[in-house]
């Protein structure tokens, strides 16, 4: 058995099934409409995926660490990051606990 | 018969669609990014492809979890692109090649690689960016496409060496195309970041250096690395080298890099551009 790098979920078959409801819901605000509609009535869209307690309680938190821990994939979540205006180096800062400012640091500082 | 003149890798990040949109390329952030083009141009224009074959990855656009084909081989008239969901502009639509495709596809089954084979097929930004940074200015381009898609978003994934050998085959069988085209390969995506996690931010300069050293002359060096070693040298999201791996399996003549550009950060990644240049047997006797 290998072990697990930290800090890093392998999206495997275990967690492509737990996740499953909730990258479908995030691959369906590919659609302005869809995006709409969940902005509309978050409950009722949650809903009509069939998300788990915990991968509603993770969309309503907005946290990806936690979506992530519910079997989220991220290219999906960044759909929904993409709802709210929010690129990857406003999720990295999320995940890692840094302010945005700080994590573009971090990225720069790996060119030197 | 067709050539395969060479191959180009560049990474695909989808901010670079809205940099391109918001005319940005001279900005201090992008023009260390985009100023590696303009070897590319130069080298487009000089020689003239009519068809590029493009080694990518679906981010979720054209194909979901419900059925994720491993290998998949374009055969439309023609490709397009559709939101994504992040915020880039919808890309103009891309012409096929079918009579190429289909050539392909039968070499790759008789060769024993079972791809799915796709007549309808739209493309993500890991086709259209590359595109556009290689023909700039919104007109339509000058060449013709066939997308060949790679999973590199579930696990398991296909292995470096399988990438390769994919590209290999990829590469006879457009040896053995009858008609008198010049043929591209794209490889998009990389180098190495991470997205997702505690350990998103993760870049590994040298890494991808050794990457790029080895890719021309021994790219067989880099098939002892398994998946898992790659997320872990490259980052979750390195894993797009094996689009790389199969362009580099495609170039099947006497290989040499003419142009490497190479510049952190671009958005969360490590952005590389390499041009390779592909000289067969033949040719090599005429110079």
């Amino acid at each position: 058995m290998k072990q697990d790098i930290p800090g890093t979920v392998m999206f495997d078959g275990d967690q492509a099934q737990k996740g499953y409801a909730l990258n479908r819901m995030c691959f369906s605000f590919n659609s302005a409409e869809n995006r709409a509609a969940f902005l509309k009535d978050e409950d009722a869209y949650c809903r009509k995926f069939g998300l788990n307690e915990k991968q509603r309680a993770a969309i309503k938190n907005r946290n990806v660490l936690e979506l992530i821990e519910a079997g989220g994939n991220v290219y999906y979540l960044a759909k929904f990051a993409g709802i709210f205006g929010l690129n990857v180096q406003d999720i990295g800062a999320q995940q890692t606990g840094v302010t945005v400012d700080e994590f573009k640091a971090k990225l720069a500082a790996a060119g030197r | 018969m067709a050539r395969i003149i060479g191959g180009v890798a560049t990474t695909h990040v989808p901010s670079i669609g809205k940099a391109i949109a918001e005319n940005k390329q001279n900005d201090p952030y992008w023009k260390p990014f985009f100023q590696g083009f303009d070897y590319v141009h130069y080298w487009l224009a000089r020689e003239k492809p009519d068809i590029a074959v493009v080694f990518y990855n679906d981010h979720g656009l054209n194909f979901f979890l419900d059925k994720l084909p491993t290998f998949a081989v374009g055969a439309a008239k023609e490709y397009r692109n559709e939101d994504e969901g992040w915020g880039i502009p919808v890309a103009r639509a891309i012409e096929g090649d079918p009579d190429l495709s289909w050539h392909i596809i039968n070499a790759l089954v008789a060769d024993e690689f079972d791809i799915t084979m796709c007549q309808d097929m739209l493309v993500d930004h890991s086709v259209t960016i590359p595109m556009a940074l290689m023909w700039p200015g919104n007109k339509r381009h000058p060449v013709r496409i066939v997308p060949v898609s790679i999973n590199t978003v579930q696990h398991p994934l296909p292995s470096l060496k399988r990438c390769l050998n994919l590209g290999r085959s990829v590469g006879r069988a457009i040896e053995s195309y009858p008609q008198d085209v010049r043929v591209m390969i794209v490889g998009t995506g990389g180098l190495s970041h991470q997205l997702d996690g505690k350990r998103a931010g993760f870049i590994n300069k040298e890494f991808d250096k050794l990457c790029m050293d080895k890719l021309t002359g021994e790219p067989e060096a880099l098939t002892r690395y398994s998946i898992h070693d790659w997320v872990e040298q490259a980052g979750a999201q390195g894993v797009e080298f094996l689009n790389w791996m199969a362009m580099r399996g495609a170039l099947t003549g006497q290989v040499t890099e003419v142009h490497r550009n190479y510049h952190i950060p671009i958005s969360n990644t490590a952005a590389a551009t390499v041009v390779l240049e592909n000289r067969t047997k033949a040719e090599r006797k005429a110079a």
